[in-house]
């Protein structure tokens, strides 16, 4: 990973402004999709209504480890063999898609998770669940911080940098590198993410 | 005399600038420690004594953040504000959502006041992250 920073720094730094169709940062499309979505949990808890919940919370948990395990396992490794031209093209393409999904399905699936385990009892410190419940609010408070306040800021930092005319390569290269860093620790927390809500639905 | 002018201004990427970003992030930190604290003690009252020195504790980081933010020179404001207010507007959403649970959860009274007080750091500190990273490295 440390060769694809330095080629991405070789490749983009110097040279010529590339003509290349401008990154829209926050995707318009996905917006109702991510409106429909919040208006559907909000319903959700308002009306109690057990079935969408459970819904939200089951696709809403699934989706986001699944996405999470699958960029930085499987996707990470491929990326960090294609050529640099390719990577850019993708990252231009996906990262913004990344900017509406990750927030929306995080979204989904803790509003309606707290709720869940309130309305079964989970959340009473009696509960065989309240210790578990509790290492998962850690756990997810872990991968909030990483991910508000370290991935986010570099994601939209990234994207804004490859809309300049000449972006800086180094640049680009420097914030990417905290994707590297938490990778490791996000895996483990998704990891534990599911141990915690298996050993929850089981108990 | 022709002087070269960029080889002594510095670039965006090479300024330095004082830890805005790590302040409102340890901020963010702080009201989530809290947030887990009182969501631990559900449906129970949560201990406030610790919950409200997280919050001032995590609202005094975000106050330094933005203290330094209107102190620092040579950064794109226009940049910072047109990130901004399309975070907030997303943060908005979500503390909107959270507060709503709370409220249907009947959680009313200091306890109410503090996870507001939260929300509050919350809405206002993830946008001065992601807009403060993306503002240092503008160039205009």
């Amino acid at each position: 990973m440390t060769d694809t920073v330095n080629d991405v720094a070789s490749l983009m730094s110097d040279g010529p402004p590339l003509n290349r169709p401008k990154i829209q940062v926050v995707p318009l499309k996905g917006l109702p999709i991510s409106a429909a979505a919040v208006v559907f949990v909000t319903l959700a808890i308002a009306g109690n209504w057990q079935w969408a919940l459970v819904f939200c919370h089951v696709a809403g948990g699934g989706l986001w480890t699944g996405i999470d395990l699958f960029v930085g396992l499987v996707l990470g490794p491929i990326l960090g063999r294609l050529s640099i031209p390719a990577r850019a093209e993708f990252a231009a393409r996906f990262m913004p898609k990344m900017v509406i999904i990750m927030p929306t399905v995080v979204m989904m699936t803790l509003a309606t998770g707290f709720q869940i385990a309130r309305k079964m009892g989970n959340l009473y410190a009696k509960s065989p669940n309240h210790s578990w419940l509790i290492a998962s609010f850690c756990v997810v408070g872990v991968m909030a911080v990483i991910a508000l306040g370290i991935l986010e800021p570099a994601n939209i930092a990234v994207l804004f940098e490859m809309n300049k005319p000449v972006p800086n390569g180094e640049l680009i290269g420097r914030l990417m590198k905290r994707f590297i860093y938490t990778a490791g620790i996000t895996g483990l927390m998704q990891i534990a993410t599911l141990i915690i809500m298996t050993r929850v639905a089981t108990q | 005399m022709n002087i070269d002018q960029t080889s002594t201004v510095p670039s965006s990427s090479e300024r330095s600038y004082p830890p805005i970003g790590w302040l409102s992030t340890g901020a963010l930190a702080m009201v989530i420690i809290g947030g887990i604290l009182m969501a631990s003690y559900a449906p129970r009252k949560a201990p406030l004594g610790a919950a409200t020195t997280l919050l001032v504790v995590g609202a005094s980081l975000l106050l330094s953040a933005g203290v330094l933010l209107v102190s620092v020179k040579d950064f794109s404001r226009t940049t910072f504000f047109k990130v901004f207010k399309w975070a907030i507007f997303a943060d908005l959403v979500t503390a909107a959502l959270i507060e709503f649970a709370f409220v249907r959860d009947h959680t009313n009274g200091e306890s109410l006041l503090i996870v507001t007080g939260m929300l509050a750091v919350f809405t206002l500190s993830v946008p001065t992250t992601i807009a403060f990273t993306v503002a240092r490295y503008a160039e205009d």
